[in-house]
């Protein structure tokens, strides 16, 4: 007599992310981060329904919906949709802020960020993402120290540059 | 060079400030990716897109096979390759130079080598071990972004089983001078224990240390992995309680540097975690609760301002306060912030709102009627993942009351819904509902499970047909009502048969082919003729499937009777003994044959025949001889999963306390203090499973709700009260309490339907009359309790101070060795039920004391012991000879009962005493089980009463005795109880004592012959393996050890062998524990084997102890 349904009464947490999505308003998708091991094939489904499910939503709507047994949590900036995925003990409204937190870490790396900054440089939108997510917990909540952190590795670039000869670049 | 880079970085805080623009980071528009991206958004279709993606993966791919290539264009191809996958398109053969990059590139290009790893593989791939070595040389770069790079690929994906490898250097990061790394390495630690527990055991003691680091960035970290370790064990963790509501003392009051602010708001992400920890430590755990309000308190206070992220906080501190033990005040409090929640105007918050509710209305039902209007529009409200939480919140204040309208809200959100996971679940929640309460509402049943069938189709779960056809043929206790139920459903589904058949679902048409072969018999106007080609019919659908099929002919097989109705079987069965299907074909030639001997189908298929249990030999005895056979010839013993699974846990447990130091367990944190009124646990059997331990605070909600007390006066009416028990205690209590009844609450005039459908909605929760709150409807078993009727002088005065007290204070009355039983209590039992019985048991005690010895067990999680006294043997006579004056001396020896005083037993210890009593205890010995014996001295001038043997006169002795035994062994085993009792001046008391016992008190020899040794040996999966020092007394050493140990704790030697011996116990009658002792290098290698986890550690512990001690 045992039936699948969810189970409020016992108190699990983790606040393991499972996946965050980053995709624009014509549902291309701009950076996917898993935390959970998931094959491609199963990722390309979860990305096309998700994509699909959250530009249908209006405006107005909550930005929590559910879907299959997890939470999705969603935001939209501009033209970019912000999306992750919880479990459903979770607690919605600080996955709101960790995307929200994102968000302000970006705009604050890039300069008043937009999307053609993320589609150029996704390589360092990850970067900020994975000194500020780590496995899918928040792991730095500082906003300085995360900038602080990718802006330390950054300036190895500036350097190299400077010192390297100049025909070589 | 990386000293160069050492230099710079510590330079770096000056360089930067965090105003600048890294502007730098836009991207050159010259750059092949750039021309890609541009490229990409000016293609118009998907085609082109996929043709330009190729020709740029061919390409890249070229490139990146070169020899030419340099690190730097490898960087930029691996960049390219995550954008080509990013797409979609898969670029497989980058992947080994992604590693490459890692592995070979200067500290940039290695960076983006990292990240095309991350993004490129996942942790099972195999690829993955190539990269260990490079983390290795990371991992002691003396660059810090090199070993930063190193952790954080770390913590995202790592090898299993490489874990070892790289372990130290990790462990070694812990005490860097830079937070980051600490901070890093906690991160990778914490992963490396989600992913192999057992391979992080020994450095828990270094969690601590990061726990008090003194960056709180690191303590943060560190707050992850002790969230899971409490999750698992919250018992181990008791002690860091006041630790953890220090830092978040501290937290809430804004100590942590401003960094840590998110809008003002001092580290949400801490608190939330804090939080979370506390729930999990103070949960069904009183005096740690205790320990958390006052913070709680604050952080409810503090989290004022309108932002999402104090919500965030109020929410987890909501659910904090309703999962720990129950503070009344800060209910009240939660429920506050619950109602801002939910009457919020942003989506968001109402949202959470309900699933905050949803969650405390488990506890408290009552609180759902506050908001019943707000529910009621939230059903209604457009978006659908608000409605879906109003049913979940719906289905858990489901009564049988209320139980048709919640469902047929189920229903219409069932027809609107196109997502099959919600499909699954709320039709199984439907079914679920039906099923609890069908017998009231016959036909609302089968029409509610049609619906469900139809819905759920062929999705939903298997067991929702299997136990609804389980309903329909097992029926109620009532035959009439079963006929009803049965031919309402045949009824039912006749005309769906006649209609459109080819439209429900499979599994719908096996359950009504099933339902008209055993029942359409029920209904006398339907010839079975018609019933089967109706049923012929569904055989000729082309999406039928053949398990349908195979339904459908058992039912013709059952309806068929020969004659009239032979040409259509005949036809069918000759069409589907050819079938290709063997088991349709199967079933055609029952058919055939069943359908032309009526006399054998009578035999067969029986009609009306209640279900049969089947005798089924699960224990697969006779494949015993084979299992045997492949024992002796080396198979390793077979492990059940759970056992498996249960080993796994218990080396996660184990290594929290190496069993050589494991002494205190014993002294588990469920501490007296927790006891301290026993007979209040007995009373309130309602409270369950996880006994809430209430005492000197009033008792604010059990399972059920909200108890009597807390009730406002128009509603304590209400309350079924046996007539003797209006207490004016009960009705005084009643103001402390916020108005809750819906009808008080003035709406200003909503609408009509609204109002109807919130009493639909809502009815049965405002009162606790029988009807049970959480829709319980069947009647809970009563708790096990012996009452033991004693002599004295209880009086009536007592009994009906027992009354007044109602359930606030324990009756007093009332002996009671209690220890707190969690297992055996799962049993929820209403208010009502409470009381009456509570007058019951007065009554049948006749105004005089009863004696209750509930037995009971302090099993929490862990290692803590379990004890079973299974067999209570309350009251002793009072002692055989009183002897004033001379207390200090009395030789309690005397006082043994005659039947144990030939036994030996252990020192008399004195266990505590007071100005009146003082008690002492021993343990006995006995061959099959062990016996505790509690002394109970009066040392007061006056007689007490209500101790178990009623009466005991000034300075006399009564004795009690219980059989103990052991369910799980610890150690030490502690049995906790508590005397109540009761002066001649009436006040009522009590006193508690603990009594330990040592293992070794259990351990009787277990007399077995090598052979069934032999056998047992391999059986047993749980064991433990020691060196043990050899004694050296001139003897034979091994016979001297053995000797020494079957002394000491009285094991079974079985046979000596050369240099290895076998010797045997058991724990009383079962749990057997085999030892096999190899002299080796001057140890005696001890391997220990038993059925019982924990039963080898802890006897280990006994063998070192007594060999120390000789």
């Amino acid at each position: 007599w045992r039936r699948n349904h969810r189970n409020t009464s016992c108190v699990i947490m983790s606040n393991n992310m499972q996946f965050m999505l980053l995709f624009s308003r014509q549902g291309k998708l701009r950076l996917q981060k898993w935390y959970v091991p998931l094959s491609d094939k199963e990722k390309k489904k979860i990305t096309r329904e998700l994509v699909q499910t959250v530009l249908a939503r209006k405006p107005k709507m909550c930005s929590f919906l559910e879907w299959r047994d997890l939470k999705i949590v969603y935001k939209r900036y501009a033209s970019l949709y912000f999306c992750c995925a919880i479990e459903d003990q979770d607690n919605e409204l600080i996955t709101l802020e960790i995307i929200h937190r994102y968000v302000e870490l970006l705009d604050k790396y890039f300069g008043s960020v937009c999307e053609l900054d993320i589609i150029f440089n996704f390589e360092k939108a990850y970067f900020i993402l994975d000194e500020f997510l780590l496995g899918g917990e928040a792991q730095e909540t500082s906003k300085k120290n995360v900038l602080k952190a990718i802006e330390q590795a950054d300036l190895l670039q500036e350097v190299r540059y400077v010192i390297k000869p100049p025909w070589e670049q | 060079m990386s000293d160069v880079v050492e230099k710079t970085l510590t330079a770096l805080p000056s360089l930067l400030s965090l105003d600048s623009h890294p502007g730098s980071a836009k991207l050159s528009s010259t750059s092949k990716l750039g021309n890609l991206i541009r490229g990409i958004t000016e293609l118009t279709s998907k085609h082109e897109e996929e043709k330009l993606i190729q020709h740029e993966l061919l390409a890249i791919k070229e490139q990146v096979s070169s020899p030419n290539t340099t690190m730097r264009q490898m960087k930029e191809l691996m960049v390219r390759s995550i954008y080509c996958e990013m797409l979609g398109y898969e670029a497989s053969f980058s992947y080994i130079h992604a590693i490459k990059l890692a592995q070979q590139g200067t500290v940039l290009e290695k960076r983006v080598g990292y990240l095309a790893v991350s993004l490129f593989l996942n942790e099972s791939h195999e690829l993955l071990l190539l990269l260990v070595n490079t983390v290795l040389k990371d991992l002691q770069s003396t660059n810090l972004i090199e070993v930063c790079m190193a952790l954080t690929v770390v913590s995202q994906m790592f090898p299993k089983d490489m874990i070892p490898a790289i372990l130290p250097l990790v462990e070694e990061k812990l005490n860097h001078p830079k937070e980051i790394i600490r901070r890093k390495a906690v991160l990778a630690l914490y992963k490396f224990y989600l992913i192999a527990p057992n391979q992080v055991q020994h450095i828990h003691n270094k969690f601590r240390k990061a726990l008090c680091d003194k960056d709180p960035g690191v303590m943060t970290a560190s707050l992850h992995i002790y969230l899971q370790m409490i999750q698992e064990n919250p018992e181990a963790y008791k002690d860091l309680t006041p630790s953890f509501v220090t830092i978040l003392k501290q937290v809430v009051g804004g100590k942590l540097p401003m960094d840590f602010n998110y809008h003002t708001v001092p580290a949400p992400w801490l608190q939330i975690q804090l939080l979370r920890i506390l729930s999990l430590l103070g949960k069904n755990d009183q005096s740690t609760s205790e320990v958390m309000y006052e913070v709680l308190d604050e952080s409810l206070q503090r989290a004022e301002m309108n932002h999402n992220i104090t919500y965030a906080i109020l929410y987890e501190c909501v659910k904090c306060i309703y999962t720990i033990h129950p503070k009344s005040d800060l209910l009240e409090k939660a429920a506050k912030c619950i109602g801002n929640f939910v009457l919020s105007p942003k989506i968001n918050l109402k949202y959470l709102g309900l699933k905050a509710l949803t969650y405390v209305v488990q506890q408290d039902p009552k609180l759902a009627l506050q908001h019943q209007m707000t529910i009621i529009e939230c059903l209604d409200h457009p978006d659908l993942i608000i409605k879906r939480e109003t049913l979940e919140l719906l289905f858990r204040i489901t009564n049988g009351q209320n139980v048709t309208v919640i469902v047929e809200k189920m229903l219409e959100f069932l027809c609107i819904s196109e997502d099959d996971h919600t499909t699954i679940d709320l039709v199984g929640k439907v079914a679920e509902l039906a099923e609890k309460y069908p017998l009231k509402y016959n036909e609302w049943f089968i029409e509610t499970m049609n619906t469900v069938f139809s819905l759920g189709g062929d999705m939903m779960q298997p067991d929702i047909p299997n136990s609804f056809l389980k309903l329909l043929s097992e029926g109620f206790d009532s035959v009439e009502e079963d006929r009803k139920l049965r031919l309402f459903a045949v009824n039912s589904y006749i005309p769906l048969l006649r209609g459109e058949p080819g439209k429900l679902p499979q599994r719908f048409l096996q359950v009504i082919s099933w339902v008209l072969g055993e029942y359409s018999h029920l209904r006398e106007d339907l010839e079975p003729a018609e019933v089967l080609s109706l049923l012929a019919k569904l055989l000729d659908m082309k999406n039928s499937s053949s398990e349908t099929k195979s339904w459908v002919l058992m039912a013709m097989t059952k309806l068929c009777k020969g004659g009239a109705d032979a040409s259509v079987t005949q036809e069918v069965s000759e069409t589907y003994s050819s079938s290709l299907d063997t088991v349709l074909r199967q079933r055609a030639h029952e058919l055939q044959y069943l359908s032309q001997d009526p006399e054998l189908r009578a035999r067969v298929l029986p009609r009306g025949a209640k279900p049969e249990t089947l005798e089924v030999d699960s224990s697969l005895s006779f494949l015993d001889r084979f299992v045997s056979e492949a024992l002796a010839a080396g198979a390793a013993p077979y492990k059940p999963p759970h056992q498996r699974q249960e080993e796994l846990d218990q080396s996660k447990a184990l290594s929290l306390e190496p069993y050589g130091l494991s002494l205190p367990i014993s002294m588990s944190s469920c501490s007296i203090t927790d006891r301290q009124s026993p007979t209040l646990l007995s009373m309130s059997s309602g409270l369950s499973g996880d006994t809430l331990k209430l005492d000197g605070i009033k008792r604010v909600w059990g399972r059920e709700g909200y108890l009597a007390q807390r009730e406002p006066v128009e509603e304590a009416a209400q309350v079924e009260v046996p007539s003797p028990i209006q207490s004016p205690g009960r009705q005084g209590e009643g103001d402390s309490l916020h108005s809750q009844t819906p009808t008080q609450t003035p709406t200003p005039e909503p609408e009509q339907e609204k109002q109807q459908l919130a009493s639909s909605l809502f009815v049965g929760l405002a009162s606790q009359s029988s009807v049970s709150l959480m829709g319980k409807s069947e009647p809970m078993p009563q708790r096990f309790r012996r009452k033991a009727k004693g002599q004295g002088l209880g009086s009536s005065f007592i009994a009906n101070e027992q009354i007044s007290s109602s359930l606030i204070s324990p009756p007093s009355a009332v002996d009671n060795l209690l220890c707190n039983n969690l297992l055996d209590s799962n049993n929820a039992s209403e208010l009502a039920e409470q009381t009456s019985q509570l007058s019951q048991s007065l009554t049948t005690a006749n105004g005089t004391c009863h004696a209750e010895a509930e037995l009971t067990e302090s099993d929490t999680k862990g290692c803590n012991p379990a004890l079973r006294r299974d067999n209570c043997v309350v009251a002793a006579g009072p002692g055989p000879h009183n002897d004033p004056g001379r207390l200090t001396e009395v030789c309690l020896d005397s006082y043994l009962p005659a039947e144990l005083s030939g036994l030996s037993h252990s020192e008399i210890a004195p266990l505590c005493a007071n100005q009146s009593l003082n008690l002492s205890a021993c343990h006995v010995q006995k061959e099959d089980s062990l016996i505790l014996v509690v002394f109970i001295m009066n040392s007061s001038e006056s007689a007490i009463q209500q101790i178990p043997a009623g009466e005991v006169t000034s300075y006399s002795v009564a004795v009690g005795q219980y059989s103990l035994t052991v369910k799980r062994p610890a150690v030490h085993v502690e049995v906790v109880g508590t005397v109540s009792y009761q002066l001649p001046a009436g006040t009522s008391q009590s006193l508690q004592f603990s009594y330990k016992v040592p293992l070794t008190s259990f351990i009787r020899p277990f007399v077995v012959s090598t052979e069934e040794y032999g056998t047992m040996w391999l059986s047993f999966s749980h064991d433990t393996k020691q060196n043990l020092t050899l004694i050296n007394d001139n003897q034979e050493p091994l016979t001297a050890t053995l000797n020494a140990l079957k002394k000491k704790l009285q094991l079974h030697v079985v046979e000596v062998i050369g240099m290895e011996g076998i010797v045997a116990c058991r724990l009383l009658q079962d749990l057997p524990c085999l030892m096999h002792c190899r002299v080796n290098a001057g140890w005696l290698a001890v391997w220990l084997r038993s059925p019982v986890p924990d039963l080898p550690d802890c006897l280990i512990y006994h063998c070192q102890r007594a060999l120390q001690s000789l």
